[in-house]
């Protein structure tokens, strides 16, 4: 049985990810803002199969919220087998330009927190000689869009930490997965049109299950945005320059 | 998959506003326009579409809150699939009680349009099994709502196509099962009196029972057709039998609808001429059983760009024979009529919502492709003929039907009116009341 920690477990797919898990009879421990709804979640994943569900409440840019946190969800586990760091925010680009302090804090949200959240759990992981973590990062963070790039540059930290995490852990027979989702349909999205590319959170978990089930280092969620992001990050700058993307 | 904001006839098209809904305990957003709860969009008509207003997308609220397997008791969030229930409770011994012909509904849509089964004329409609549900409106109050709490706004909002406010919750009572497989009996018919003879013989005798009929067929062989009769299987090991995962899927929509008088002819003859004997009996797993359509993703996309109507009435018993001849008499001879006409008698217990389809009597359920003024004017037809005979026609099926026929089919329409929610609205309930 596995014992499983979701750091921003009410996001649409961490959701998702969660009930996947539950139907294999997981403990799961859920960390999150809002005590309504982890509370919520958490009856709905015993339902579906869950072993046992706890829950603690967590703002991921609260320091010593978030030692506690992580302390509690290691003495309620035990050992921990996997954990999936999934919180963000989409922050308006817009906004962050005009906006110093909203674009630092929006960092601090999809960047520092993740890289505070992740040093701490590579410690536990380490000491327990055992163990996967994986992270949402982003599609976005592979190359600053106009659209997008403050978001994007909080990702591209967490995606080059993850790397370098990976390489110092794998010593360990530890994994590490960079989970790079392209557009979902969540409630984070929800002004966007929605098209072809999108994808349901459904989809998104299982590809992450299956990831962490074999170690992958970093996947792309469809698959198809991997041969999108190599081409655009190999556009050429003069032309890249003139894409509105 | 429907296109979210579109109903699965895909006709009418409108255009709205959509917001997902995703979380129980929110207030509904204040808004000038006005709003209607959308679940998963299977109605076939308007009365899941809202244009010029904001659909509520109830999909994002499908958590489970409780489920005691010792009594079948499930409570869930509105959104929640029936599909989704199934996959939970079948392996602790557990079933819908009522169940429609595709398992792709959310729950507050089977509440919304108080949905029937093949079990109507033992189990009654949905509503029957529905213990309790809570109803926000949009003043933000909520109200329990059961057989005996607010038993008003129950009546009303059972079958009240979601016109009272937004469903939260409900909680609802299974059927207990030994197995996941079906026995059915299939027996063949010749005619809409063997129709009638068989029927009475099967309502007695078994849970589940509903008829196809060869809609395109004349003179002699009119009304042929074959009557399935199902049962749970008990549990041994000769029911041991496995669903097919594989799933087909209609990639796209063709320029013009696949349904026309040749392939439908073709069709309706192949398939009733498969079954060689008179009766054959098989075992099935219950979701080609009960959801055959279900295995082809988006089936509706045959009948192509312009969509199709459903067509579903029901006939009171003391005319149900002359009726129903009737009606497909003058089906057949239009040469329009579909893939799967489903002839079903009813049951006699009285349904609980005030709006609520079902009755006593026999139901006639059909797809036409639309072909505009024709189909209308066919569609017509059938009204008056509904009508005269004090029948009705069923709203979750209808994108058609005039206000005055609507008026005279659903005479509670007047007092249900005082408990729609000022700030809800439908396409349908604006085209058959203003």
């Amino acid at each position: 049985m596995q014992n499983i920690l979701i750091i921003g477990a009410t996001s649409a797919i961490a959701e998702a990810t969660a009930r996947v898990y539950a139907g294999r009879g997981s403990n799961l421990f859920l960390a999150a803002r809002d005590a309504v709804r982890l509370h919520d979640i958490a009856e709905d994943l015993r339902i579906r199969g869950a072993n046992e569900v706890a829950y603690a409440i967590l703002d991921v840019n609260d320091e010593n919220a978030r030692e506690t946190v992580i302390q509690a969800a290691w003495e309620k586990l035990g050992r921990v087998d996997v954990t999936l760091i999934a919180h963000g925010t989409l922050p308006q680009q817009d906004q962050c330009e005009r906006d110093t302090r909203l674009a630092l804090a929006e960092f601090a949200t999809n960047g520092t927190s993740t890289i505070a959240l992740m040093t701490q759990i590579a410690q536990k992981l380490e000491a327990q000689g055992q163990g996967a973590m994986a992270v949402i990062s982003s599609v976005a963070g592979d190359r600053g869009r106009q659209s997008n790039y403050l978001y994007g540059s909080a990702k591209a930290a967490v995606t080059t930490y993850l790397s370098g995490l990976r390489q110092r852990l794998s010593k360990h027979g530890i994994g590490v997965t960079t989970i790079k989702p392209g557009f979902v349909d969540t409630p984070m999205t929800q002004a966007f049109k929605k098209g072809a590319l999108w994808a349901k959170p459904d989809d998104v978990a299982h590809g992450i299950v299956k990831a962490v089930d074999r170690k992958a280092g970093t996947v792309y969620l469809p698959g198809f945005w991997r041969p999108i992001m190599f081409a655009i990050t190999h556009v050429p700058e003069f032309l890249f320059n003139r894409l509105k993307l | 998959m429907t296109a979210i904001g579109q109903s699965w006839g895909r006709y009418p098209r409108t255009n709205q506003q959509l917001v997902p809904w995703t979380n129980r305990h929110a207030e509904l957003k204040q808004t000038d326009l006005k709003q209607l709860p959308y679940g998963n969009g299977r109605s076939y008509g308007d009365s899941c579409l809202n244009d010029g207003g904001v659909l509520l997308h109830t999909r994002g609220t499908d958590r489970l809150i409780a489920f005691d397997p010792r009594t079948g008791v499930l409570t869930c969030e509105s959104g929640v699939l029936f599909a989704e229930i199934l996959d939970l409770v079948v392996t602790q011994g557990w079933f819908l009680p009522v169940t429609p012909g595709t398992r792709y509904v959310t729950i507050g849509g089977a509440i919304a349009n108080d949905v029937h089964g093949k079990n109507h004329h033992r189990a009654g409609s949905f509503g029957h099994h529905l213990l309790a549900f809570e109803l926000l409106r949009s003043d933000g109050s909520r109200l329990r709502c059961s057989p005996t709490e607010n038993a008003e706004w129950f009546a009303a909002t059972l079958g009240g196509l979601g016109l009272t406010g937004l469903i939260t919750w409900a909680s609802v009572q299974l059927r207990r099962i030994s197995s996941p497989a079906m026995v059915v009996e299939s027996h063949k018919f010749g005619s809409l009196p063997e129709f009638f003879a068989l029927s009475k013989v099967a309502n007695q005798d078994d849970e589940y029972v509903v008829a196809w009929i060869d809609c395109v067929a004349r003179g002699s062989s009119l009304g042929r057709g074959l009557l399935s009769s199902g049962n749970h299987a008990p549990a041994s090991a000769e029911t041991r039998i496995a669903g097919k995962k594989g799933r087909l899927r209609i990639p796209v929509t063709p320029p013009l609808s696949l349904i026309n008088p040749l392939s439908l002819r073709a069709f309706n003859a192949l398939y009733y001429h498969r079954q060689r004997q008179q009766v054959s009996r098989t075992i099935a797993h219950y979701e080609p059983y009960f959801y055959p359509l279900d295995s082809i993703g988006e089936w509706n996309r045959i009948y192509g760009p312009r969509g199709f109507l459903q067509y579903q009435c029901v006939i009171p018993p003391a005319v149900a024979e002359t009726v129903t001849t009737a009606l497909v008499k003058a089906i057949s001879a239009s040469g329009k009529g579909s893939f799967l006409a489903v002839l079903k008698q009813f049951g006699e217990l009285p349904s609980l919502g005030m709006l609520s389809f079902p009755r006593p009597g026999t139901t006639l359920a059909l797809d036409f492709p639309n072909e505009g003024e024709r189909t209308h004017s066919l569609l017509d037809r059938l009204d008056d003929m509904v009508a005269e005979a004090g029948g009705a026609v069923y709203p979750a099926k209808d994108a058609r039907m005039p206000g005055h026929r609507f008026r005279q089919y659903f005479p509670a329409w007047e007092s249900f009116s005082r408990f729609i929610d000022p700030r809800f609205s439908s396409s349908f309930w604006r085209r058959v009341t203003e």
